[in-house]
């Protein structure tokens, strides 16, 4: 399957990836080889056979649905960019 | 003592034990051959005060007695592992500055235990990537060399196998998500395992593609492999995938006795082009378990052609999801913004910078075979493949095969930018023969096994059944013994 630049661009977007357009046709290139390749498993006969959803044969483990952390604003925040006043701080999102 | 930094593990222990030696001196030797081996870039953050600091208390702990076989022990845990208050950047930009502020499952087990972390080591970023090459911090440098050539040290663990190899540590933590412990063991002459998928917790391991990545220890020998994974393994409450098993005597599985085991050769790993020296050396391996006592059989596991490509679905698929929280907001880089730019802005732009070129494709190749209208062509139809991939081992092994014998690599390591025009697919095909596990979660082991005609190390790999570990560094330890390497890299740097 061969990519173009439309829908390199729109993958980037997708991807919140800020790709010049001038990236972009080779972008599509890349991603048309590498698709080339998986296309390869079009060849299995997958009739009959279900995703896998685990490697091994175990449900996920689930705790009690109780509050076992908490009340660390501070160590949450430590790490963020912009934090202010106990939030993390983002350019206005509002329309 | 002379040499400290080139014992095993299991000398080390010994000695400590015997208080011929103490984790100071241990610790201290390896730091000294740390600071001079910054030509090989394998340890981008060092940590000696965090080292000192563990080293004293192991002492304390050796001297009262009754301290576990890693106490005192210096180890280099690569930057995938977030370890509380000392950066842990997965090798890329847009987490810089990121101190963690908790210590992964894997780490806190080591440290319980007694090792001693010496610092972090390099990666290829976000462990995606096969050379050493994607990394933020430049790439890793083999300590092999043969020419005037530097050569990669395999990755995505570049910096833990250079560091073992060139006697920087005595073992480090690896991860392996389609063969990032094994291609790099095999690459620099080393032991590399990967448990089975469940073995190790993944709390805290900067996530990649959470249903194929598993921690595992890079060791000098497959004697010290067992007695780091023994210490890294059991279940843990914060992974839901971990497994609760109990976790057996790894070391205590090591008798070498392997007669009457069953071990298969897959015809599909004989690929068209394989070097003669490649398939000399899986020849020779055969016949080393074979003069062991072991019954070989020729096997098949027909769908082995389709994992590379049902791989390059999945990872990134679980990549693009997994790697959607580096958003600017809470912790990493964030992109200086012009005015006027609102949230998206921040999130392209920041990702942009922060990431770099092999992360950003394969983020963009998840995202496409997620997006509607693909899900099912691409990624339910990889899962398919590898559900049929799983039931190939299941087969085999329900056949009575106790493991699988087959080549680590399609090659010896390469040069450093040699693969930089490649397509990306060249690139992808070093993990031929080691990602076939990680899609069916099996346990796989890279053992140094012989050098090629210029020189450089080469490895086999053996495939065990799940949660058979201990049989599998069994197996292992018969081959290594067979063998005999014990070859290293003549010093340069």
């Amino acid at each position: 399957m061969s990519i173009d630049t439309d829908t390199a661009r729109r993958v980037a977007k997708l991807a919140r990836i800020k790709v010049e357009d001038d990236a972009l046709p080779a972008l599509a290139q890349e991603f048309s080889a590498i698709l080339g390749f998986i296309e390869q498993l079009n060849e299995v006969d997958v009739d009959g056979v279900e995703p896998m959803t685990s490697v091994t044969p175990q449900r996920l483990y689930r705790r009690d649905d109780v509050v076992t952390d908490g009340g660390q604003q501070d160590r949450v925040l430590a790490n963020a960019p912009d934090a202010r006043e106990g939030f993390f701080a983002v350019p206005k999102v509002v329309e | 003592m002379s040499d400290l930094t080139k014992l095993t593990i299991a000398a080390a222990r010994d000695a400590l034990r015997k208080g011929e030696v103490t984790s100071v001196e241990l610790t201290s030797a390896c730091l000294t051959a740390i600071d001079a081996a910054d030509t090989l870039n394998a340890f981008v953050h060092k940590t000696p005060e965090v080292a000192e600091s563990q080293a004293k208390s192991a002492d304390q702990r050796i001297q009262a007695g009754e301290a576990p076989d890693l106490c005192g022990i210096p180890l280099g845990i690569k930057d995938l592992f977030c370890t509380k208050g000392v950066a842990s950047q997965a090798a890329s930009r847009i987490l810089e500055g990121f101190k963690p502020e908790y210590e992964s499952t894997v780490t806190t087990q080591l440290f319980d235990a007694g090792a001693v972390m010496l610092g972090k080591l390099n990666m290829d970023e976000f462990a995606m990537g096969s050379s050493n090459e994607t990394s933020v911090y430049g790439d890793a440098v083999n300590p092999w060399k043969v020419d005037d050539r530097q050569l990669t040290p395999g990755g995505s663990s570049g910096g833990s196998a250079a560091a073992v190899a060139a006697d920087l540590c005595l073992g480090a933590t690896g991860t392996d998500t389609g063969g990032s412990i094994r291609q790099p063991a095999a690459f620099t002459g080393i032991t590399g395992i990967k448990p089975t998928y469940g073995r190790v917790s993944r709390w805290g391991v900067v996530a990649f593609a959470s249903s194929l990545d598993q921690a595992g220890p890079m060791t000098k020998d497959v004697r010290d492999s067992a007695i780091m994974l023994q210490a890294m393994s059991g279940f843990d409450a914060k992974d839901s995938t971990s497994a609760n098993i109990p976790v057996p005597d790894f070391e205590a599985a090591l008798t070498g006795d392997i007669r009457g085991k069953v071990i298969g050769i897959p015809k599909e790993y004989r690929m068209d082009g394989m070097p003669a020296e490649i398939q000399k050396l899986w020849e020779d391996g055969t016949a080393m378990l074979r003069d062991a006592g072991a019954e070989v059989r020729d096997i098949s596991l027909p769908h082995t052609k389709y994992a590379l490509p049902a791989y390059y679905v999945i990872a990134p698929a679980e990549a693009s999801s997994n790697l959607a929280r580096y958003d600017g907001v809470r912790f990493g880089h964030r992109a200086k913004l012009d005015a006027g730019d609102g949230i998206t802005e921040m999130y392209e732009k920041t990702r942009a910078e922060g990431f770099g070129a092999e992360v950003q494709r394969r983020v963009m190749v998840g995202t496409y075979v997620l997006s509607a209208g693909f899900y099912d062509a691409y990624y339910n139809r990889a899962r398919r493949v590898r559900a049929l991939i799983k039931r190939d081992f299941d087969q085999v092994f329900a056949d009575g095969v106790d493991a699988i014998l087959t080549p680590a690599t399609p090659s010896a390591a390469f040069g450093l930018g040699e693969m930089k025009n490649a397509d990306p697919i060249q690139m992808y095909l070093n993990d031929v023969f080691t990602v076939t596990v990680n899609l069916a979660g099996l346990p796989g082991i890279s053992v140094p096994a012989g050098l090629d005609a210029k020189g450089l190390p080469l490895g086999l790999q053996l495939i065990g059944r799940p949660w058979e570990e201990g049989d599998l560094l069994n197996v292992a330890y018969a081959l290594e013994r067979s063998a005999g390497f014990n070859a290293k890299p003549a010093k340069w740097w």
